[in-house]
């Protein structure tokens, strides 16, 4: 009998099957369950005064705070504020990286101009460029925005243009095979191809703009969650503080779901999309 | 007339009287290597089907190539009508556009959606009509392939390989449904092969291509539907083995 396999369904097998109904939902307590106790060490901590609430405040005391902030206003206006920024810095991110990745992609004369100046700009930290802005633009609106587009154009430009250069050239050959003129072709397959990557780019973008948003509030503004933030540490309002970063968690939560959502939406032709949005 | 005709100035195209696809004194060579064309010369008559065969590097897929207008004519001439269709071993649809929307790509019309039903209903796709391509088997996707190549209604069809990549079962389903389209649409056809007994179950005539040159060109004179049993067939499968260089004793 020897070189002979025999399998047979096993009460093992079974019982996997059963786990796996159950996997999910526990796994959502599981995944939740490690920082919720940190939370609760945190407040513990405050309340036995193990932690000096001068230094950090206590989760109790942010929500409290929070709270009052919202009834105020000032949370409101300094996040409309903030949201303006973010919002308008990426726009003329998006506009500026699309428009020079699709000059660079779509033609070699245009890669040579627009690419290789980018490539070098790239790698210098725009944050460096904060005293420039100021004494370029003042302390306005102006240097904010151009720092949040600044920043945020490379992701976008880098992959969108890699995105178009990496179209397969069989689709192309077959376009031309069909007589497709070069506007269809762009419009029907390099954008649609290049899609994915330039969603990409943006995922990328959104976070750095709420990081450039960040560094430029907090060096020079009236205004804004940042400046809410700089205004606390004078009066050593920690907890203002913590509810600025709470604020600023949560804003990069919600964009990259944002963005997340476009993905499934612009791209379900694609099977894992699919998948995960039957499961 | 519709036709398209790419002639290097100084060679003269001497257009044979009634064919569809004319190549004449075709020569082709990369860099400094040998000819992969060499003075080419080939005729297609109207509602021909011809097969090409070859080892690989004989040059088939330069000459599909340069019919599709893919590469360049740099010697000799080649006249072709001006609506053509490519299949090839891949089905390259759009994986972002569903069926229907591959099979009618770059035509213009309110119908639009009509016609890509009806060819695709043609095919055997009709089920499949607003399936995203990365669904289809492969079988199905080069149904879909052939749906958007039928759609413009070709004078001319290329044929790469297009079941190459296929199981068996499905090649001789797809072999006999692209012999049914040929015999209602009736565009000259070259389908570039490997298979010898696909191009004798299809094709009027034979072309086996050898350093650039036409080597044998084969007609098979065999009624449709045609049988691998038939007497005939066994010869002229000899015949082209032989000239293949595959010896079948």
């Amino acid at each position: 009998m020897s070189g002979t396999l025999i399998r047979t369904a096993s009460p093992v097998t079974e019982r996997g099957r059963v786990r796996s109904v159950w996997r999910p939902r526990l796994g959502v307590l599981t995944r939740y369950a490690s920082p919720v106790l940190l939370v609760l060490l945190w407040q513990a901590g405050c309340s036995a005064g193990l932690l000096s609430t001068r230094l950090v405040a206590s989760p109790a005391q942010i929500v409290a705070t929070g709270w009052t902030l919202a009834k105020d206003g000032t949370l409101q206006t300094n996040l409309l504020v903030s949201l303006a920024r973010a919002g308008a810095g990426l726009g003329i991110a998006f506009v500026a990286g699309v428009s020079l990745a699709l000059v660079a992609g779509l033609s070699r004369l245009g890669e040579d101009i627009v690419d290789a100046p980018l490539q070098i700009l790239r790698t210098l930290p725009a944050l460096a460029l904060v005293p420039l802005f100021i004494l370029w633009f003042g302390i306005g609106e102006t240097p904010k925005i151009a720092l949040v587009a600044l920043g945020s154009s490379f992701p976008i430009y880098l992959n969108l243009h890699k995105g178009i250069r990496s179209i397969d050239p069989k689709l192309l050959e077959m376009t031309r095979t069909l007589g497709l003129s070069r506007a269809r072709t762009i419009r029907d397959v390099i954008l649609p191809g290049a899609l994915p990557d330039l969603l990409v780019g943006l995922r990328f973008a959104v976070g750095i703009s709420w990081l450039m948003l960040v560094v430029a509030e907090q060096v020079n503004a009236d205004s804004g969650i940042g400046h809410m933030m700089m205004d606390a540490e004078d009066f050593l309002r920690t907890d203002i503080i913590l509810v600025g970063l709470v604020i600023y968690g949560l804003l990069g939560l919600v964009s990259d779901q944002i963005v997340r959502f476009l993905e499934t939406a612009l791209l379900s032709w694609r099977p894992s999309h699919r998948a995960a949005r039957s499961a | 007339m519709n036709a398209v005709a790419q002639v290097v100035p100084g060679a003269e195209a001497s257009a044979r009287d009634g064919a569809a696809v004319v190549v004449h004194g075709l020569t082709r060579r990369f860099g400094d290597g040998p000819a992969v064309l060499d003075h080419l010369d080939l005729a297609i008559a109207p509602g021909e089907f011809v097969a090409l065969l070859g080892h690989s590097g004989s040059g088939k897929s330069t000459l599909l190539r340069t019919l599709a207008g893919l590469d360049p004519v740099t010697d000799g001439s080649v006249t072709r009508p001006r609506e053509v269709s490519v299949v090839f071993q891949e089905s390259r649809l759009l994986p972002w556009k569903r069926v229907w929307q591959n099979a009618v790509l770059g035509q213009d019309g309110a119908d639009r959606r009509a016609r890509a039903v009806a060819v695709l209903e043609e095919v055997g796709l009709g089920h499949r009509v607003d399936a995203w391509p990365l669904t289809l088997s492969g079988g199905e996707a080069q149904r879909a392939a052939l749906a958007r190549a039928l759609v413009r209604e070709p004078a001319f069809l290329m044929l790469d390989e297009p079941f190459a990549a296929l199981d068996a079962l499905t090649r001789l389903k797809m072999q006999r449904l692209v012999s049914d389209l040929w015999i209602r649409h009736r565009c000259s056809v070259l389908l570039v092969t490997h298979d010898v007994d696909e191009a004798l179950m299809l094709a009027d005539r034979a072309v086996v291509l050898e350093r650039g040159r036409i080597r044998t060109d084969l007609p098979i004179p065999m009624e449709r539907p045609r049988r691998h049993a038939d007497p005939r067939f066994e010869h002229l499968r000899g015949v082209l083995l032989d000239a293949l260089g595959v010896h079948d004793d």
